[in-house]
């Protein structure tokens, strides 16, 4: 076990490293023109290009270029020069926010997929299962920031049920801050549960076709034991290795639009609002966190598998 | 028992009851006629209903879009991008502003000029809508066509060569792989129209408002999503006996991977090709929708949808219809995709929309 670890990190940070080198890549090498001028957002002066070209080091060579990026983003000296702000603190604000995005919809999203999967699965060819498969299809198909603008139109506009966009804490009063969620977590996990249920759906049939299954029945257990027990339980499996790498997807800036479109201050929006300001710094910084975030979850599941399943630690799927 | 609504009749799989399954009655005995595999999914898709009738709606969208020059001349008469501020139009005999003193823009009514309304500016919007379709389809195709080739060539070099080039390629694959698509796209398209940029890759520069910059970036970043599986496809394929026979004939090895390996391909590049539409059109959308997409002068169903978004409040035709058109056409692909692979291949046991699908939030 120590040696799967061991060996799982170091292909961790070498995935981590091509990841930051990519980073440098984009923002510093394929554009053209004079990247002082990118970065200086638009209120930028000849005196700050000067500055930032000094800054930068983009009068050197690449790889200094690339060493005294990186130094930059981690030891949270990163500035936006749009408002003179460090990037690192104003991530670490978001955070939380966006903690409370992901968590919430992630619990929705689980719980309706399997209730919409098992369904389809149990009534296979069905009106039932063919009406969660139109339904589940056009939330695949649904782009993410229409549905969020729609919700916010119809629910907080149209018929005033919700509370309009906005962040409220936890603390601060926990009514406030799920109906101030309720919203933006349906929009973030429509187009989950859509894709997860057909996930569980497909799984499920072909679960039922293992020689397991058929030992369950001839025992003597009931239909619903053998689907819930047997059938269900199994089938879960790839979608929790699904929802492992989604969920890190979500933090590390799935959340982009869902954040926008409802005003929560998150990471997400902060990303959206320097994209429409053409302020770089911050967008440098969040791709790479959002992707290093990412790598650093899908080692940790593929670790607890490996502790869970002795095959995956001894066999060739570890490399 | 449950049943697979898009399965077959029964025919018991493995056993090779092709003539049944070609709906040859069994009785003709030894008269059996060889049917191609592809005249198999041709019948099998057929039969499929739903996903005909939804590959129809994409043939109709499609022609939809492409008549914008007539219903723009003939019909309509304002281009895409004629501002009529300060006209009137007359609405059931009663002159009514195209854009009234307060800002807000009429909206859909049985008028043939401004058949969906107008937006703030007092462009017509039927002929926006149509225009901005030909943008997001040609985008749409376009960036599956470049992930399509890069997909091929990478998955034919890396499952075929194997060994260090392998290596480096899925290596490589994997890394893109782990960024989120969302958010790598977001990267490229904003470092990429950044004031004065553009892309230069050695002679060739793309200027920043150009559409081959959202094409280029869509195109890439779903790469790996392809070649992974068209790699794993040909690691198999390599080890069957027809390629240990060509090799024996003495084949060059781009013989082999464009005269035997490729034509294996064609079901699953064929399926990719048409979901991977479905996903472009989406995060198209989504770059445009976030100002890291296509760009002015340009405009697509999802740059409509964020210039409506400012004024959703007083004129929500503006974000309603593009989104409605969005989803057809998505929802058209993404079905009649699922019909081609039922088709193409009945037990297809991976899913391959788990690979294409991922986060297009």
């Amino acid at each position: 076990m120590a040696r799967f670890i061991a060996r799982r990190l170091v292909g961790m940070v070498a995935v981590l490293f091509a990841i930051s080198v990519i980073v440098f890549v984009i923002f510093n090498v394929i554009p053209g023109g004079d990247p002082a001028e990118r970065i200086g957002g638009r209120n930028q002066t000849p005196a700050l290009r000067a500055q930032i070209t000094k800054d930068w080091g983009f009068d050197k060579s690449l790889p200094v270029q690339y060493v005294d990026m990186m130094k930059k983003i981690f030891t949270g000296s990163l500035i936006s020069y749009q408002n003179q702000e460090n990037v690192i603190d104003r991530i670490k604000q978001g955070v939380p926010i966006t903690l409370s995005l992901a968590i919430g919809a992630a619990v929705i999203w689980m719980a309706f997929a399997m209730v919409f999967g098992y369904l389809s699965a149990v009534r296979a060819g069905a009106f039932t299962d063919r009406a969660l498969t139109i339904l589940s299809l056009v939330g695949i198909s649904m782009p993410v920031f229409w549905l969020g603008a729609m919700l916010l139109y119809f629910f907080t506009f149209k018929w005033q049920i919700f509370p309009t966009g906005g962040y409220v804490g936890f603390t601060t009063d926990p009514v406030q801050w799920f109906t101030h969620l309720l919203l933006p977590w349906l929009t973030l996990a429509v187009l989950f549960i859509g894709f997860y249920s057909r996930v569980l759906r497909s799984n499920m049939l072909d679960v039922m076709n293992e020689d397991y299954v058929r030992t369950a029945k001839a025992k003597g257990l009931s239909e619903r034991q053998v689907r819930v027990r047997h059938v269900l339980r199994n089938s879960m499996i790839p979608v929790i290795t699904l929802f492992g790498l989604d969920f890190g997807a979500v933090i590390g800036g799935g959340a982009i639009i869902t954040e926008s479109i409802f005003s929560l201050n998150g990471v997400g929006q902060y990303t959206a609002d320097s994209i429409v300001n053409v302020d770089l710094p911050p967008v440098m910084a969040v791709t790479l966190f959002g992707a290093f975030f990412i790598v650093f979850f899908n080692t940790l599941v593929d670790i607890a598998y490996a502790w869970l399943d002795p095959r995956i630690r001894l066999g060739t799927a570890a490399a | 028992m449950a049943t697979d609504p898009y399965a077959e009749p029964p025919v018991l799989p493995g056993t090779g009851d092709y003539a049944r399954e070609a709906g040859i009655p069994p009785s003709e005995g030894a008269a059996i006629e060889g049917r191609s595999p592809w005249y198999l999914a041709y019948r099998r898709l057929r039969r499929n209903r739903i996903a005909l009738a939804f590959g129809a709606l994409f043939v109709v969208i499609v022609i939809f879009c492409l008549a914008a020059p007539l219903w723009s001349h003939l019909v309509a008469h304002t281009g895409p991008d004629d501002e009529h501020l300060t006209e009137q139009i007359s609405i059931n005999g009663q002159p009514t502003d195209v854009v009234n003193p307060t800002g807000i823009p009429i909206g859909p009514g049985l008028h043939s000029k401004f058949l969906l309304g107008a937006d703030q500016s007092g462009r017509d919007v039927m002929v926006r809508l149509m225009y901005g379709g030909r943008t997001s389809l040609f985008i749409g195709v376009m960036a599956a066509i470049v992930t399509t080739v890069l997909a091929v060539i990478l998955g034919l070099i890396a499952g075929f060569y194997r060994g260090w080039l392998d290596a480096v390629i899925a290596r490589g694959l994997d890394v893109i792989w782990a960024f989120p698509v969302l958010l790598l796209g977001i990267a490229l398209g904003t470092a990429l129209s950044a004031s004065g940029s553009g892309l230069k890759i050695g002679p060739i520069s793309i200027p920043d408002d150009s559409l081959w910059i959202p094409i280029l970036i869509i195109g890439f970043v779903y790469t790996p999503y392809m070649a992974r599986p068209i790699r794993g496809e040909v690691l198999s394929l390599r080890e069957k006996e027809f390629i240990e026979a060509a090799v024996a004939q003495g084949k060059g090895a781009t013989r082999i991977m464009f005269t035997e390996l490729l034509p294996n391909l064609w079901s699953t590049i064929i399926v990719f090709f048409t979901l991977n539409i479905a996903n472009n059109m989406l995060l198209e959308s989504a770059l445009s929708f976030l100002g890291a997409g296509v760009r002015p002068p340009h405009s697509s169903w999802g740059s409509l949808i964020s210039d409506g978004y400012d004024v959703i409040y007083s004129a929500p035709h503006l974000v309603i219809i593009p989104g409605i058109m969005i989803i057809l056409t998505v929802l058209s692909l993404n079905v009649f995709g699922d019909g081609l692979r039922d088709a193409l291949d009945p037990r297809a046991k991976v899913r391959l929309e788990a690979a294409a699908l991922e986060e297009s939030h």
